[in-house]
């Protein structure tokens, strides 16, 4: 009976499993996979969500798909530099810093726009503060050193107070997601934090524990959303296909139930002047 | 009423009861005491051996200034949703930098970073202490009478260098819910063998005390009365124990109780009828001389005759009267005739033949005894007298259709005679003066008969006795036989 069943198995998984390599053969076409970097410009660590869209991206680009992740958003921005990545969903801070290595492949639309805020939030508890200025001599914290919403922004704003962070606030930190900058201002952990509105609005409806906890007490004015990169060496075909893939994920139910977990309405090609804005303040956070 | 008046029933089963719960109180006690010690030390290897990875853990993101995530690490103990009350689980973490500032804390808001450690951790000054007498890089145990948690201090160090200090508090009470779990558990299975210890041991000290309390009770009677029935009787157990000892002296002293009330009892019967006796015998004396020179007087007057009708009746009625006088004394004056011939065995039979007319009209069962072989030397006429006496008594007992038994018996040194009926019965108030003259009421007769029996054995120096109870009345007379001479 054992040995029956065993046999069986056997069997069953020599039948299936070379069914697999073969439709991967063919469907791979022997191409090194396409490597991908994401960065918590969005919540990346739903691995349920990335497992999905893996799969999406590879029946579309008939390609093997790798994404790659790494602590900080220097770290993807320096393997894209180093051309170890072919694409990258990173902020719009290390675009515009490295825009003439980089190329613009689609920008995120969120509630009808490609744009999107930096939210000042603070505990629920604090009902007073409406602005940067209340939190002085506070402990704050910032998602990622590169991100323009949660640390260039407040930089600026602090930069036309004639300030730095070091000098306004009683202690920084980097928390290296814009989710735990949400957690750390839950928590009590920080005074305030500087995080992607497009993050705590898409967290209200996973984690409404957690963002009730927060009070967005200040909003930027609106930036460029996320920009999902190239490299610049990359083979127009290859852009090309992946830039159809990407704008095309709203005219499938596939994509759409995509966009929907991603809390997006769809992707655009964008432009690279949707940045400016965020241009000028890196020139105001570095000059004079 | 005093605890110690309370009766062995209550006592002994109190007592045991007392001892059982002390025991089971005491037992439990023991082993909780020995659990919470066992709580303890396992919270502290707990504590000892997370202070450990912590402090090691905590080196590097300190060393970059890494706030969140040493927030991260030191929170994560408080990620599990599944155990939020987790027995061996700190509420307190704190890691405190050099200068005594708080560097980061598990709960941010309670302990603010970059607070001074001694205005916003309890009991920090008892802690810093420790902290300087710390040698090396072992945690250390606190547990400070004063407060409610235990701390354990363990220094976060880089290559020899102090980084900062971890300091991880567990409340006291981290140990109740436990320990209530326990109790409740030690409760339940203590009370059960409560019941059945308390049940076993109600059953045996009501088994050991139920024949002390009947021995008692049976005592407490002695005095009042005898007690004669069953239970003082039997059942006080005849076990070889103190209070199988205690219950068969106690008997052995009812039995000589018995025989002694007995005894006495025989004593005043028979020295009241012998007083009677007396009484009578002096009585008829001093009747008898004058009745005679009376009787002697209208004898003479009558042989010397006179006409008169009116004396002559006058005196028929006194001579009449005087006689009957005489006849009632000379029955209370029983004198045994001694001189008659020696009884034999004819004598008695004599007596059957005489009485069976008197038997055949009661339509009675008459047995009939008589072991009286030769002569024997005892007056015939007196014994014949009794013997009548007796079976007249029982004969006039007697229901039609009854049972009457007549047995002569000679033994080697007496004569026994026994008759028995299974007539009406006489009552015990009047066994104890049946044999007084006019005692019982009688309407026939001078109910002088068994007085006159009586009298007449007591003159022969023998014995009478009475036993009557119902269905069963039986007398019987033992004349000893005289030495021969």
């Amino acid at each position: 009976m054992n040995r029956t069943r065993r046999r069986l198995i056997v069997a069953l998984a020599a039948a299936v499993v070379p069914g697999i390599a073969g439709s991967a053969q063919t469907r791979g076409l022997e191409m090194p996979p396409v490597r991908i970097g994401l960065t918590p410009v969005f919540l990346n660590d739903q691995m349920g969500f990335l497992v999905a869209w893996r799969e999406h991206l590879e029946a579309n680009l008939r390609r093997p798909v790798e994404f790659v992740q790494r602590q900080a958003y220097k770290g993807i921005t320096d393997l894209l530099l180093g051309g170890r990545l072919d694409f990258a969903w990173i902020c719009g801070y290390p675009y515009v810093r490295n825009r003439a290595q980089l190329q613009l492949v689609a920008v995120p639309v969120f509630n009808g726009k490609p744009l999107y805020q930096s939210y000042l939030i603070v505990p629920a508890e604090d009902r007073n503060t409406m602005s940067i200025d209340a939190l002085r001599g506070k402990i704050f914290a910032f998602s990622d050193p590169d991100s323009n919403s949660g640390h260039l922004y407040t930089q600026y704003l602090l930069r036309k107070m004639g300030e730095t962070p070091a000098t306004f606030f009683s202690r920084t930190f980097f928390t290296w997601a814009h989710r735990k900058v949400v957690e750390a201002v839950a928590a009590g952990v920080a005074h305030g934090g500087a995080v992607d509105g497009y993050v705590w609005e898409t967290l209200t409806g996973l984690q409404p524990d957690l963002t009730n906890a927060t009070r967005v007490a200040a909003r930027s004015p609106y930036f460029g959303h996320t920009p999902f990169v190239a490299r610049l060496g990359i083979a127009a075909d290859d852009l090309a296909a992946m830039q159809a893939v990407l704008i095309q994920m709203e005219n499938s139910l596939q994509g759409q139930s995509l966009l929907r977990r991603l809390n997006l309405d769809r992707f655009i090609p964008g432009e690279p002047k949707l940045f400016d804005g965020i241009g000028r303040m890196i020139r105001v956070v570095n000059g004079g | 009423m005093h605890l110690r008046d309370l009766s062995f029933k209550y006592k002994i089963p109190l007592r045991g009861s007392v001892l059982i719960i002390a025991t089971a109180f005491a037992v439990s006690v023991a082993l909780i005491a020995r659990e919470y010690d066992v709580f303890k030390r396992d919270l502290i290897d707990t504590a000892e051996s997370m202070g450990r990875v912590l402090a090691t853990t905590l080196v590097t993101p300190m060393l970059h200034d890494d706030l969140w995530r040493m927030y991260e690490i030191i929170n994560s103990p408080f990620q599990s949703k599944l155990r939020p009350n987790s027995p061996l689980s700190a509420d307190l973490l704190v890691v405190v930098d050099p200068l005594l500032r708080v560097y980061v804390s598990n709960q941010p808001k309670r302990f603010p970073m970059l607070a001074e450690a001694a205005e916003v951790v309890p009991d920090f000054k008892e802690l810093i202490d420790a902290q300087r007498e710390m040698r090396g890089d072992d945690p250390k145990v606190l547990d400070l009478k004063t407060s409610d948690h235990l701390y354990m201090v363990t220094p976060i160090l880089a290559d020899g260098v102090l980084l900062g200090t971890l300091v991880m508090g567990y409340p006291r009470d981290i140990f109740l819910p436990r320990l209530f779990a326990l109790i409740q558990r030690a409760g339940v299975v203590t009370l059960f063998v409560l019941l059945l210890m308390i049940a076993a041991s109600w059953y045996w000290a009501q088994r050991f005390a139920e024949p002390l309390v009947r021995l008692a009770d049976c005592m407490g009677r002695v005095g009042a009365e005898i007690p004669d029935d069953i239970e003082c009787r039997l059942e006080l157990g005849d076990s070889k124990d103190e209070i199988g000892r205690l219950a068969a002296a106690f008997q052995r002293m009812v039995l000589d109780l018995r025989e002694k009330a007995a005894l006495e009892k025989q004593v005043v019967v028979s020295e009241r009828l012998a007083a009677l006796g007396r009484l009578s015998a002096g009585i008829a004396h001093e009747i008898n001389n004058p009745l005679g020179g009376m009787l002697n007087a209208i004898s003479t007057f009558k042989r010397h005759g006179q006409d008169d009708p009116m004396v002559a009746r006058t005196l028929s009625l006194l001579e009449r009267g005087l006689t009957q006088i005489k006849e009632t004394v000379a029955a209370l004056l029983v004198e045994a005739k001694l001189e008659s011939h020696a009884l034999t065995r004819q004598d008695i039979e004599d007596v059957r033949t005489l009485l069976q007319p008197d038997v055949t009209q009661k339509r009675a069962r008459f047995e009939w005894q008589n072991d009286v072989a030769t002569e024997t030397p005892l007056p015939s006429t007196p014994v014949r007298q009794i013997l009548i006496n007796l079976l007249l008594n029982a004969i006039h007992a007697l229901d039609v259709g009854g049972r009457l038994l007549c047995r002569v018996v000679q033994q080697e040194n007496a004569l026994r005679i026994t008759v028995e009926n299974n007539g009406r019965h006489i009552p015990p108030e009047r066994l104890d003066h049946l044999f007084e003259p006019f005692a019982h009421g009688v309407q026939e007769g001078y109910g002088l008969g068994l007085w006159v029996t009586y009298q007449i054995v007591e003159q022969l120096g023998g014995r009478t006795e009475a036993h009557s109870s119902p269905g069963e009345t039986r007398f019987t007379v033992t004349l000893p036989l005289p030495v021969a001479a």
